[in-house]
């Protein structure tokens, strides 16, 4: 094959620079494996590294700085044919840490060549997290206080099977690449060199040194063992294919003539755990077997299984605007924490208003007729007592009728839980007969 | 007729679908979780991708990706996810990558109420970027708006290659709603225009008269590069300042001098009214109960929703205020579109009621400003 490199545009990096040895050491790969330009695309960073996509003829993507994996994970997603290569310095490699630990344990794959020359080459040479702390750079005395990371051995912590260090200037660096590329799933490659312009200027650094320094790291045999599994789309298109199809958005057709008085406020005051967002729900589910507008509000802490639980339901034979609660026509008082979430609410109201409360739980002096009712004596759990509420509604036609009620529940449940809800709605009906 | 109840955000997902969005990526937020959600839920049975990123960095970052290998992409978050895409949506708009980002708004600032409503990212959204260049952002009304206005969405971002923001608010993305499916009007699907491929390719390159380039996938048999970088029509960095000035006019008119084709609005006029409301999202709704109110108290009032944000309709906004002395802009946050009205109508009398406390603007207070001044 032909090298892949673009004769327009050859390396530009400063004499000596380990990167340009890296570029040729990657079209020397490239053409062993017999690949073509577009059956590539070359993925950079910011900094020296992410000039290497300009010398290539293949398909190129040069981003932001620190993120270059997440473009690589969406290309490799779209198209898994394609052989995905990353080049970032230990520039990219700290302030994209996130996305290089999550590239490991996602496993997905794509080629991280790190071009590691312990500095910032191109602001002025200071400190990276690779710098070392003896290593005099553009950043004053605060590389001292940092400790350089080894990133083979935090990617092999993180999950990375395929993790390996080379030097720059090492015979075995195309071998080491191209095994990189082969292997089916996230490979990185530490590769060490010096940076003329800006780091060996102050710090005695070469070929031999670096050599030195790459044996005297800790092995990283363990971790292809230890990690390697199935690649990342691979793996995502199997579970697909096990999925359950989605069902197409339900729709429900008008049956039932809507209850006379058709148009209400209605809000639950409840609690976690009491179901008042699935009850609420119903009441739409219901309201469009009637050809009757609905809108839902809720309102929960982030802490769904503690506290408030609050759903402001409109119900109307005209197209719904304002969504919010102004005078309400049906109170489910249901649980003190819903009941002190919305204590104003029982301010100013007349007998038009009718609050359904349940036996135990306070609320506020008020004008509205208030209906208590104990579901304990009835048998009715804490979770269907706004199931139950709803029973009450439609046994008096108020909004929704028994009818109503009963599709929603027949859309909305199946099974034990159906049948369930269907038994706690005739215990109602029998009680108010 | 038939009824379907869904939520804001899951007609969100849907639009997505039927628009021909394959690819979503997100990071879970409080109002804009359910759209992940329905997206986990129905993109693998449509064949397409649905992923977590690390953060929303990442998240944007995969759609980016995907977006330049050939696929619709979406991603969906709030006011602290918008914060962090930010230097991604300076790369999608100065690179021309075409992207959909449903940006359910919450109470700021910072992490603000994560189950609070409010309108309070957009100047944000049309600024949040580096270099100022100009987005597209849809604002729904309800949950049908947040399907049409989702599918109009991605036909913009193809055909302009550009992200795309739609403005919904967490009192529309989470209030459930009942609406007729098959009532919808929805537009024809826009594909992105692709390059011939038998002629050499630039991938910036555009011919007289055409502002937005012809598209090629990253991962085709013809090569694509793209880049962040101020580049030429090669797509490779330029310091050729004729270049780099005619890149950033051709990114500018391609979005502003076309908003006449998609400025999406609703006007209400009312016989014999002298105010006009202008307002946009969940606040139009109370805007519109107000409005009949006030209709049937004698008090004729004429009622501006505008569902295009930005680029500013500013010949909608022009003409349908032209007959009006008296201007309200109402909105949910402490005064940000009206800077807008008010630059486009000078001399008219411009007032304003805004909110942030998390909760809707009453029609009363509507009706109160209007009454009162």
């Amino acid at each position: 094959m032909d090298s892949l490199l673009n004769p327009n545009r050859p390396p530009v990096f400063c004499p000596g620079c380990a990167h340009d040895r890296v570029v040729h050491s990657l079209d020397n790969t490239f053409r062993k494996m017999g690949l073509s330009g577009n059956q590539i695309v070359i993925v950079t960073d910011i900094g020296c590294s992410g000039l290497f996509d300009t010398f290539f003829e293949t398909h190129a993507f040069h981003g932001l700085h620190g993120r270059a994996l997440t473009y690589a994970t969406g290309i490799k997603m779209a198209r898994p044919d394609l052989h995905v290569v990353v080049t970032m310095g230990d520039g990219g490699l700290g302030i994209g840490g996130a996305h290089v630990l999550s590239s490991c344990r996602r496993n997905i794959d794509i080629t991280l060549l790190v071009l590691n020359n312990f500095n910032y080459g191109m602001t002025g040479g200071q400190c990276s997290v690779t710098t070392p702390q003896n290593a005099n750079v553009g950043s004053g005395f605060l590389n001292r206080l940092e400790k350089p990371v080894d990133i083979c051995q935090v990617a092999g912590a993180a999950g990375a099977a395929f993790v390996s260090r080379a030097s720059s200037y090492e015979k075995e660096l195309e071998d080491k690449i191209e095994k990189a590329i082969r292997f089916e799933g996230f490979s990185l490659v530490d590769i060490w060199g010096i940076c003329p312009g800006r780091y060996s200027r102050r710090n005695k650094l070469s070929p031999k040194i670096i050599e030195a320094q790459l044996s005297a790291m800790p092995k990283l045999d363990n971790f292809m063992q230890q990690n390697l599994r199935k690649e990342y789309g691979k793996a995502y298109c199997e579970h697909i294919q096990v999925k359950t199809p989605a069902p197409a958005p339900l729709k429900i057709e008008k049956r039932y003539q809507p209850p006379l008085q058709a148009n209400e406020q209605i809000v639950f005051l409840g609690s976690a755990g009491q179901r008042i967002i699935t009850a609420a729900e119903l009441v739409c589910l219901a309201g469009a077997t009637a050809g009757l507008f609905a809108t839902q509000k809720n309102d929960y802490p982030i802490t769904v299984m503690r506290g408030h639980s609050v759903s402001e339901l409109i119900l109307s034979k005209e197209q719904i605007d304002y969504t919010g609660i102004e005078k309400p026509s049906i109170i489910f008082a249901l649980a003190q924490e819903g009941i002190n979430r919305r204590k104003k609410i029982f301010d100013n109201l007349s007998e038009e208003t009718l609050v359904i409360k349940a036996a135990g739980v306070e609320i506020p002096a008020t004008g509205a007729e208030v209906e208590e009712i104990d579901f304990k004596t009835l048998k009715i759990k804490t979770q269907d007592w706004a199931l139950a509420s709803l029973a009450m509604i439609a046994n008096e036609n108020r909004g929704i009728s028994m009818e109503m009620l009963d599709t929603a529940m027949m859309q909305r449940f199946k099974g034990s839980i159906l049948e369930d809800s269907r038994k706690i709605v005739s215990t109602i009906a029998i009680k108010y007969k | 007729m038939s009824y379907t109840v869904m939520e804001g955000n899951e007609a969100i997902g849907w639009g997505a679908i039927v628009a021909g969005c394959r690819f979503f990526a997100g990071y879970p937020i409080t109002p804009a979780t359910t759209i992940y959600n329905t997206m986990l839920k129905l993109l693998p049975d449509f064949g397409g991708i649905c992923m977590q990123g690390e953060d929303e960095i990442a998240s944007i970052g995969f759609c980016l990706g995907a977006s330049m290998a050939g696929m619709k992409v979406m991603t969906a978050t709030s006011g602290p996810g918008i914060s962090l895409y930010s230097e991604q949506i300076s790369f999608a708009i100065g690179s021309e990558i075409p992207l959909v980002i449903a940006n359910v708004q919450r109470l700021g600032p910072s992490t603000g109420s994560a189950t609070k409503g409010a309108d309070g990212d957009i100047q944000f959204m049309r600024w949040g970027n580096s270099g100022g260049l100009p987005v597209i952002v849809l604002a729904p009304v309800d949950v049908k708006d947040c399907y049409e206005l989702t599918v109009h969405a991605f036909n913009l971002a193809e055909k302009y290659r550009c992200p795309v923001f739609i403005a919904a608010n967490k009192e529309i993305s989470m209030t459930r709603e009942v609406f007729d499916l098959d009532a919808l009007n929805m537009p024809d699907i826009v594909e992105r225009k692709n390059a011939d491929p038998s002629r050499p390719f630039k991938p910036f390159d555009v011919s007289d008269g055409q502002y937005t380039p012809d598209f090629l996938p990253i991962g085709g048999e013809t090569i694509v590069r793209q880049t962040s970088s101020t580049h030429g029509p090669e797509g490779y960095i330029t310091t050729d300042s004729g270049q780099i000035g005619n890149n950033q006019d051709r990114l500018m008119k391609k979005i502003v001098s076309d908003v006449e084709r998609f400025s999406f609005y609703e006007s209400l006029p009312a016989k014999g009214a002298e105010t006009l409301i202008i307002s946009y999202g969940v606040t139009s709704r109370a805007v519109k109960t107000a409005v009949s109110r006030l209709g049937s108290e004698g008090l004729p009032v004429s009622h501006l929703i505008l569902k295009t944000l930005w680029p500013v309709p500013e010949k909608v906004i022009k003409s349908i205020a032209a007959s009006y002395n008296r201007i309200v802009s109402v909105e949910m946050n402490l005064g940000q579109y009206v800077r807008e009205i008010q630059r486009i109508l000078p001399g008219k009398e411009i007032e304003f009621l805004g909110r942030m406390n998390g909760e809707l603007i009453t029609p009363e207070q509507i009706k109160e400003v209007v009454n009162n001044g």
